[in-house]
């Protein structure tokens, strides 16, 4: 069974909480008290529905139906398979279905087959490619990674989001509320402050208007990374001061990627090249390993049925 | 429905749209008070791995004696990186890439389908430093370094390195550039970077001899791993938004910005045939006014697409793909030797309109892998033109008036919607078009220009119909 969540999230809503004023808004509260227990990738997965839905109704992402929907068929039915081929219990499909909302939000490509292939992989790796019993590599990050590098007429569109302060702001709000739930926001926001501190310097440093590092802080892509991919408790490390480090080299990475060498998507690839370092930060700081829904690091048992 | 003609190039009379703001990648300066009048910027970008060869065409109008232009650079360019490529061939793509107009026709409801007679092809908007001595002690003393100087064309070129932003703009103003207030501050993030700085003068005598009326294109290749364009400089002596129309040739796929939003046009849509013809909604003014209106809803903070085509074809041509020559003379050098027309090369075509506000940092690229074609192209749909007294398949001519109806009402919301024109006024002129070239209808009916054009046909179907 899921861990039981120790500390209620939303607001002031608690046990004490709950049981004053009239009824009505005890009887709200209480729902909203329920849901605070609900799994954190049911969060995610809401989040990354709207996400998704916005950017393909109101941001001209370029994405067709068709290949949301094999995206979900591939990856939905992979999961399954290695469930079954692997004899895993209690195992289900929620995370195969971030993984593949995620490969929707970020991957394009002009044909129809790169994303069901894109997912069935990087699921696929996600049983296969393991150490210390966890996932080498963000399921996410690993698709779009392997379908830009492999498959032909695949790319990242960074820029799609625009910098709209709005969306932005939202996506802060929104996946705050997930990565606390998910009790990993201590990888997010370590990555944030290494991550725009260097931004800042680099502005600095250059002279250029402070506009500059308001255009870069609104973007959606930067913030979708950072409180859905390099925060999923799975493949972060599990002592803090090891996911503190861990955050910090793929911000410099990231940085580097960008500013230095002059490659877009500097995030993505930095993940992907650091993915290997979280074995060697476990084995030298070991832990327990935070999941979908207990507390950072606790000496709680981690969840079987987290993968 | 067959497609019987196609075509019409709009030219870059819709880049014209900026007016009189002053434009470029890099900044004119002049030494008098002259008005600098610099239309919309056009580039050409090549880019395969680390080569990049950029294209600046000038419409400067001014005093040739007070034209100059500085441009920052990642490397110190040579003699034989600089060239003056044919006007001409900016004019070619620029025409290829337009946006279009295609052009079909209803068949008679009354008889089987059968082509109509084709019209010509139409272009409705068509258009498509010598400081001699440079004193290199004072510069040394300013920390201004002159790398490079030669003479290209008509152009006196000077590449200067700087390790500050006021030593390099007071070696501009010692030198006789006029350079915009809040220069300094606009070249420091540049010096910071190590970039260097293109300096380009008419050279009187150069020009006189080869005695063009325009001052001739500016070309310069380089190889850096930095995919962008600085277009920062151009913006300090703005006033208002700017416009830049730029292509960019590369092997692989659409070329699109990582640092802004790219959005293609609205485009693929049906627009009343009147546009055609008209003289105030013309298929010029209507891209225009398009264009206007979507960069204002964006809030100017966008880069459009409005063609993205393998340069080996197209489909409808608003002229025929550049040549291998003609691409080389862009700086295109993988199409050499290349017998058939451009072969592998692809061609993305950006325009933006953007404010200091909105753009903050110079446009980053990246090629994507994305290869599908895709094309800023409106349809107009001609109806059919038939007797209905004289009709064999009268209930099939009735069946396509009161879909007609429907349609040209849907063309009229959808260019008001995109130009925000009147819509009334695009009403009637619909009804005037057809006023001139009227649909014959039964006996009894009413004058189709008295109402909306089928508005009397409409009724007049139902109460028989009834």
């Amino acid at each position: 069974m899921r861990p039981q969540i120790i500390v209620p999230p939303i607001g002031a809503v608690g046990p004490r909480a709950a049981t004053q004023g009239p009824g009505a808004w005890r009887g709200l509260r209480d729902r909203l008290g329920r849901l605070a227990h609900l799994d954190a990738r049911l969060y995610q997965i809401a989040f990354l529905a709207v996400l998704l839905g916005a950017g393909v109704l109101a941001r001209d992402f370029s994405l067709q139906a068709e290949q949301v929907a094999l995206t979900f068929a591939a990856g939905i039915a992979t999961q399954l398979f290695w469930v079954r081929a692997l004899g895993l219990h209690r195992v289900g499909v929620l995370s195969a279905v971030i993984t593949c909302f995620g490969l929707a939000v970020l991957l394009r490509a002009d044909s129809l087959w790169v994303h069901p292939l894109a997912a069935a992989a990087c699921l696929s790796a996600k049983f296969l490619v393991r150490a210390n019993g966890k996932h080498l590599f963000n399921p996410t990050n690993l698709g779009v990674v392997l379908a830009v590098l492999t498959l032909p007429g695949a790319w990242i569109s960074p820029g799609q989001w625009g910098a709209d302060l709005l969306l932005a702001c939202w996506v802060v709000a929104l996946g705050g509320v997930v990565a606390n739930r998910a009790r990993s926001f201590d990888m997010s926001a370590a990555f944030l402050v290494c991550y725009l501190g260097a931004l800042a310097a680099r502005v600095a440093w250059l002279g250029q208007d402070w506009g500059v590092l308001a255009h870069q802080l609104q973007s959606g892509a930067l913030l979708v990374f950072a409180f859905f991919m390099i925060s999923d408790p799975m493949t972060i490390p599990s002592r803090m001061r090891a996911r503190l480090a861990y955050a910090a080299c793929v911000a410099g990475l990231a940085y580097a990627w960008q500013y230095v060498f002059y490659v877009p998507n500097g995030p993505v690839w930095a993940l992907f090249l650091c993915a290997p370092l979280v074995p060697l930060l476990d084995g030298i700081w070991p832990g327990v390993q935070p999941t979908w829904g207990s507390a950072q690091g606790s000496a709680r048992r981690p969840a079987p049925e987290a993968r | 429905m067959k497609r019987t003609f196609v075509t019409v190039a709009a030219g870059v009379a819709m880049a014209a749209a900026a007016g009189a703001a002053q434009a470029f990648c890099g900044f004119y300066v002049g030494k008098a008070d002259a008005t600098l009048f610099n239309d919309a910027s056009k580039v050409v970008m090549v880019r395969d791995g680390e080569r990049t060869v950029i294209n600046m065409l000038n419409d400067y109008q001014g005093a040739l004696t007070e034209f100059a232009m500085v441009v920052p650079v990642p490397v110190v360019l040579q003699k034989e990186d600089v060239k003056t490529p044919f006007r001409a061939v900016f004019d070619r793509l620029d025409a290829y890439s337009a946006p279009r107009l295609a052009e079909y026709y209803d068949p008679n409801p009354c008889n089987p389908p059968r082509p109509r007679a084709l019209s010509a092809p139409q272009n409705l908007a068509k258009k498509s430093v010598g400081r001699g001595m440079i004193a290199e002690d004072r510069a040394e003393e300013l920390g201004v370094r002159v790398e490079a100087q030669y003479t290209v064309g008509p152009y006196d070129i000077v590449i200067l390195s700087a390790t500050q932003s006021d030593g390099l703009e007071t070696w501009l103003h010692e030198n006789g550039y006029r350079i915009p207030a809040g220069a300094s501050k606009a070249l420091a993030p540049y010096i910071r970077q190590d970039m260097k700085f293109f300096v380009a003068k008419v050279n009187l005598e150069e020009h006189a001899k080869s005695g063009a009326h325009f001052l001739a294109p500016l070309q310069f290749s380089f190889r850096s791993e930095k995919f962008m364009l600085p277009i920062r400089l151009g913006m300090i002596n703005a006033r208002g938004p700017q416009d830049l129309v730029l292509w960019v040739l590369t092997k692989k796929g659409r070329v699109e910005t990582t640092n802004y939003r790219t959005v293609k046009l609205p485009a693929n849509v049906n627009l009343p045939p009147y546009v055609k013809f008209d003289k105030t909604h013309s298929f010029g003014r209507f891209y225009k006014a398009m264009f206007d209106e979507r960069a204002k809803r964006e809030g100017h903070r966008v880069v459009f697409t409005e063609y993205f085509w393998d340069m080996g074809w197209c489909d409808p041509c608003a002229a025929n793909p550049l040549t291998a020559q003609e691409l080389a003379n862009l700086g295109v050098d993988w199409a050499r030797g290349n017998t058939r027309r451009g072969a592998p090369v692809k061609l993305t075509r950006l325009h933006m309109r953007y404010t200091p506000e909105t753009f903050p940092e110079d446009l980053a690229f990246q090629e994507t892998a994305d290869r599908r074609n895709w094309q800023t192209r409106y349809v107009l749909q001609h109806p059919a033109k038939f007797d209905l007294a004289d009709c064999e398949n009268p209930q099939n001519a009735q069946r396509y008036l009161v879909q007609l109806g429907g349609r040209q009402e849907r063309e009229a919301q959808t260019l008001a919607n995109l130009t925000g024109w009147n819509i009334d006024a695009i009403r009637a002129k619909t009804r005037a078009a057809h006023a001139e070239t009227p649909l014959s209808i039964a006996p009894g009916a009413a004058s189709p220009a008295a109402d909306w054009p089928f508005g009397q046909l409409w009724r007049w179907l139902h109460s028989e119909g009834a």
